[in-house]
This record gives C-alpha cells, structure tokens and sequence, in this order.
C-alpha cells in the first residue's frame, strides 16, 4: 500500500486500448516522472489520476481511498496543465483563490493562503495582473501557485515546461526542484524530455505505447535499462548499440566484434550472469554509454575493466566541456565521449576505451536485457 | 493598432488617393440618398411633398409628421399612433433576445465541453433549424401557439423567435467556444466548480464579443421581422413592422407621406442604434471565433 497507487488501471477508447494494465505505486513524498514518446498514454494516465478521464477497469487509490468515479475537486489534487489554464478574465490574485472559494473558504483565509503562496512564489507584485499581461514564466508560477494554495495530497503536472524557452525551463526546472525539496509533498509529472525526467524525479516510469517499460530510479533506468526501446530513449547522445559475438572460455566471457580496420576486437565481460554465458556463439547487442566509451585518458580511473581498442574516427563534434567522437565499430555508428582536447582527427586512427563495467546486453529478438 | 499597422499600409500616390476618396464619397452619397429623402420629407408638410420635388429642402421645417406618426397617426381602428406598437415591439425583442442568446451560449458550451453521444448529430439538427423557410411553419407554430394559449400574445412572438433564433445563435456559440481552451474547463472542474459556475465565471466572461453578434444578430432580425408579427399577433401584440404596414396601407383619408416617412425612420431606429454602438464589435467577434480556431 503506497500513498498513491495504480493498480491493474487500463483505459480504452471504444475498442482500443490505450493503457495496458498500468501498476505503479507511489510513496508519500516521491518524485514520479512518466515520460514517454508522445501519444503513449502519459496525459492520459494523469489525467485519470486527476478524475478527468475514466478508468475503464482497475483501480487508483489515494491514501487508501479508492478515486474511481471521485469527482476531480474531491481527490484533493491539483493540477498544472501545459497552456497554463489560467482564467483569462479573473486576475492573478482570483486565479489563484478561486479553487479555496468553491471549496467554500471563507475571505479573509483565502487571502491569507494566497498571501503566503504568493510571497513563497515571488509574485506578489503580479497579483491584481489579468494572465495576459504576464510572461511566460510568470505564468508558469501563478499556475503553480494556483496548485500549491490548496495543499493537496498529489501535485499533478502534464509538461507544465514544455511552452518555455530553453534558459528559462532550465530555471523553472530548480524552482521545481527546490519546491519539492522544501515542501516534500507527492508530485507526477509527465514530460517527453528525458533529461528533465533524470534531473527532476526520484522515480521514472518509462512508457512507450500504453505500456510502463521499466519503472525505477534514474540511476537504474539510466544504467540498466530493461530493454532497448528504454536504453535510446533515455540518454542523450543515445546509447551505442553494437552486434557483438559471445565466446565463453571457462569462467570468463568476451565479446568480439570488428574494428574500422577489419581486425577482430575482443573485449572482456566483467562478472557475467550465467544467462549471458548461456548465450555462447550467438550475437547479442551491446549497449555502451557515450560516457563509457572514451579515450584513454579520459577513462574512469575506478572501473577496472578498461579495453582498449584502435578504431578510425568518421566525425568530431567539439561541445565545449566535452567533444563528441563519432567512429564505426561492428558495422554500427558508434558516439564517443572524449575531453575537450582531444587528439582524435576525422579519418585517423585514434585509441578508444571501453569502460566495460558498464557495459549491458540485450536479446537481439526479445530486445529485452540479459540480466 | 492604427500606429502599428502604418508601416504596413499600402502607400499609393496623391492622385490615386484622391480617386479612391472620390470613389467612396459617390457611394457614400448613392447609399446615403434614400435616408435622405426620408428625412428630408418627413420634415416637410404634406402640401410640400405633393406639390414639389422630393429632393427639395424643406422650405417650412416641421417636426409634426414625427408627432403625428408616433402618437397620433390612425392605425387599424384607433388613432393612436405608433407609440404602443414600438413598445410591443420592445416587450417582444428584449426576452426573444435574452433567452436566445443566453440557450444559445448554453449549448454551445453543452456541445463543445461535455461532448456526450450524438451531440453532433444533434448539432447538425440545430443548424438545420437555420434554413427551414419561415413559411412552412406558419400553420404547425399556429397550432402550438393555441394549443399553449399563447395564440396573440408577446410572448407567443418571443417564443417563436427563441425557438427559430436557437439555431443560430447555437451555431455561433459553438464555434466560438470550441477555440476555447478544454484546459481551461478541466483546471475549473478541479477546483471544484460545477456545471454552471464554470459556464457563469469562466466561460461567460469571455464570450464579450461572441455575446455582441449574437444580440446584434438576433435583434435586427426580430425587430425587423414582419411575417411572424402579422401571423401571429393580435392587437393588443402587434410588433412595430406590421403597424407601420397598417399606418402605410390604410385605405381612407389622404395619404401623408411625411408621417409615413417619419414613420418608418422610427421603426428602424432602433436597429440603427444597435449597429451604431455595437456594429464595430460585430466584424470584431464573428472574426473571433475563425481566426483562433
Ligand atoms: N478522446 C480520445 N479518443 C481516442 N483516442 C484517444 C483520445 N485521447 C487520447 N487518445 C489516444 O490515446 C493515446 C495516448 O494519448 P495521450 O494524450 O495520453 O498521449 P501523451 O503520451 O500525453 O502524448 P503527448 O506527449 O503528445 O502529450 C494516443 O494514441 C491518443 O491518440
Ligand atoms: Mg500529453
């Protein structure tokens, strides 16, 4: 029993079913990002959460409370919505209270929690404004602030940064942050930015096409996703996927592909599972992080299972902080993560390393990990 | 908005300009001659009309056809001018417009924000209800209007213009609410607001200029109809259309084109009044609802 829990939750539109039986629990006080291509079922699930949307079967809980049929206004949530949803003809100030005055709250206490959210948000000077005489910021925490006036159980946001222009999602981003920081109070929140979803959450379901592909921590998603659809599209650059031949020799596992130059590259694998050696002969794809593929001095000093290999470079991209280095190792494109003085020069050979603790298997037919 | 769209303005030479300004004047002038042979004549004496020019200044100004039209002319039986006709004809056009406006900006909401089964279907219907000719009714809305006991009265003629004047005002609303964001209904209902608080604080207050085509709209339409009026009114109901017919037809005395001409300025004054105050929210708001959309 979480303090919000979906369980077994599908929904469907006559026929078709855009959420396959969805179950995710969620403690008080947690972060949890749904993030996804568009059209899998994020603003959907959201919106069942919030009562806008039905539930075709299964259930949601709030604190133990079953919501299916629960009215919006009585699952104690509040939402913030992508365009804002600010009443065009009501100020800032009435945007804000208006929520606290159809609950029945009397005056003098709607102004005073008004008061206090406004100081909290910093618009204070914003608040005889009508919506339309503000920026896209200021917008943004009014929204905000019309959510966090009526203390709700669950804070709900559908991409509520997605209108923004990049500095300022950035911002808004910490602001987010240090709210949820401050306030601990539960929050989900949709987005299609995969960093958005690492730097904000404490918990991230992926979900592609109706279904959660893998739920966990940034760390776990990040570094062991589940299949390959959650590997690309976590991560950016996206991780490099390479064929690679499995060969078991005793206790000991390497993976072999081919170089830019033709040679056969052997690299070893740190602690195999015995369903990896299970696999001896076949191909499977490897997946490597940019940042565990770098030059040598570049390479994590702590892992101990650095492979070094020759391979030539097809194109650098200087990044500032870092240069991206592109290369072909087993007939796929591969992007390195190298530092900003880098030697390596398009068309030349250069020394790339393998940090292959990090380094994770997939099923070429399954798609899924081999764990 | 007029500095802004300077730049953008089309520069045309002197000579152009000067044409052009001619052009419009002619049209001007070509619209402008009938009102002004109405209201030249009806400052004249009748002795003046008959034997002189139309087009003639009035050579003794005179404000007794006016008088005359609006409380004295003979109509149907008595002399009483046209001044119970016109307020029939308010007692009539207020409701009619009111209820009209207001069921129509109700089920444009009812149709664009709580879509249920079949509500286009029932939409289509709504629109049919604009093209169905008045003439067909005439004889099925007589039996209703008995069958109510509403057979001659004011508000037998408002519900026959609410019920004809739902469709279009329907269809005006629900273009116009559906550019309306659902965001906006949906962040509403969460705040706990229900059906007709969203509709009363959120949606209403938004709809300024769809709510001015609407009235506009509706009320040149009832105030100028005459069909309607002479079917079914009686008279103590008859709207100002119909008595200004019957001051114009009446078949004893001489004619007094003055008073007629004072008469029928009056009965469209209203109507010019309406679209001098509002006529610039009119372009405005039926442009509202396709640009956004
Ligand atoms: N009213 C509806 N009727 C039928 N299908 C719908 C309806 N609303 C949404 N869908 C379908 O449900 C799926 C999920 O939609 P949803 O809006 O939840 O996507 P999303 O993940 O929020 O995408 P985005 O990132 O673009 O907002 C989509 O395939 C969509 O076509
Ligand atoms: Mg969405």
């Amino acid at each position: 029993m979480g303090f919000l829990d979906i369980d077994n939750t599908t929904k469907s539109y006559g026929p078709v079913e855009v959420l396959h039986e969805i179950d995710i629990t969620v403690e008080e006080g947690e972060f949890l990002v749904l993030v996804g291509p568009s059209g899998c079922g994020k603003s959907t699930l959201l919106n069942m959460i919030a009562g806008l949307e039905e539930i075709t079967s299964g259930e949601i809980r709030i604190k133990d409370q079953v919501m299916n049929g629960v009215h919006p206004s009585k699952r104690n949530i509040a939402m913030v919505f992508q365009s804002y949803a600010l009443y065009p003809n009501m100020t800032v100030g009435q945007n804000i209270t208006f929520g606290l005055e159809m609950h029945g709250v009397p005056k003098a206490e709607r102004d005073k929690a008004m008061n206090d959210v406004a100081q909290l948000l910093q618009i204070e000077q914003l608040l005889d404004r009508k919506p339309g005489q503000l920026s896209g910021g200021q917008r943004q925490r009014v929204a905000m602030g019309r959510a966090l006036v009526r203390n709700p159980d669950v804070f709900l946001f559908d991409e509520p940064l997605s209108n923004l222009d990049a500095k300022l999602r950035v911002d808004m981003r910490t602001e987010i942050k240090k709210l949820h920081h401050n306030l601990g109070t539960t929050i989900v929140y949709v987005t299609h930015d995969q960093i958005e979803a690492m730097t904000l959450s404490t918990r991230i379901a992926v979900m592609n096409g109706g279904y959660v592909q893998q739920l966990g921590t940034p760390k776990e998603i990040y570094d062991t996703p589940s299949n390959l659809f959650v590997a690309t599209f976590m991560g950016s650059p996206s991780m490099n996927l390479i064929p690679v031949k499995l060969r078991v020799d005793g206790e000991a596992v390497v993976a072999e592909t081919e170089s830019s130059e033709g040679d056969t590259l052997s690299l070893s694998v740190p602690n195999p599972s015995a369903r990896l050696k299970s696999y001896n002969g076949q191909t499977v794809t490897m997946g490597v992080r940019p940042e565990a593929l770098t030059d040598a001095e570049g390479a994590d000093h702590r892992s101990t299972h650095i492979e070094k290999v020759l391979n030539k470079v097809t194109v650098t991209e200087p990044a500032g902080s870092d240069t991206f280095v592109t290369t072909t190792i087993g007939g796929a494109e591969c992007v390195a993560r190298m530092r900003a003085d880098t030697e390596a020069t398009p068309e030349e050979v250069t020394e790339f390393a393998f940090n292959m603790e990090k380094a994770v298997f997939f099923d070429p037919k399954s798609e899924d990990r081999i764990v | 908005m007029s500095v802004a769209s300077q730049d953008t303005t089309i520069r045309t030479g002197r000579v152009t300009r000067a044409l052009i300004y001619l052009t419009l004047l002619l049209f001007a002038l070509f619209y402008l001659m009938p009102l002004f042979v109405m209201v030249v004549n009806s400052l004249k004496p009748l002795h003046e009309i008959t034997s002189g020019n139309m087009m003639a200044l009035p050579e003794v100004w005179t404000i007794e056809p006016w008088r005359k039209a609006w409380s004295e002319a003979q109509i149907g039986v008595q002399a009483t001018g046209l001044k119970p006709y016109f307020w029939n004809s308010i007692k009539m056009v207020v409701p009619a417009v009111f209820l009209s406006t207001m069921l129509g900006a109700l089920n444009g909401y009812v149709l664009t924000k709580w879509r249920f089964r079949g509500d286009t279907i029932l939409f289509g219907l709504m629109l049919f209800a604009c093209f169905i000719p008045f003439q067909i009714v005439l004889i099925p809305m007589a039996r209703v209007l008995g069958i109510f006991g509403l057979a001659g009265t004011t508000w037998g003629l408002v519900l026959v213009h609410l019920v004809y004047g739902i469709g279009f005002t329907t269809l005006y609303f629900r273009n116009y609410y559906a550019a309306f964001p659902t965001e906006l209904v949906r962040a509403a209902q969460i705040d706990g607001a229900g059906f007709f608080q969203i509709f009363w604080r959120i949606l209403l207050p938004s709809s300024g200029p769809i709510i001015v085509v609407s009235v506009i709209w509706q009320f040149t339409n009832i105030w100028n109809d005459f069909l309607f009026g002479a079917s079914f009114a009686d008279f103590s109901s008859q709207p100002m259309t119909v008595a200004l017919n019957n001051l114009v037809q009446s078949s004893h005395g001489v004619k007094e084109y003055n008073v007629h001409f004072a008469a029928a300025i009056l009965a469209a004054l209203p109507t010019l009044l309406v679209y001098i105050v509002a006529g610039r929210y009119f372009v405005r708001g039926l442009m509202a609802g396709s640009v956004k959309g």
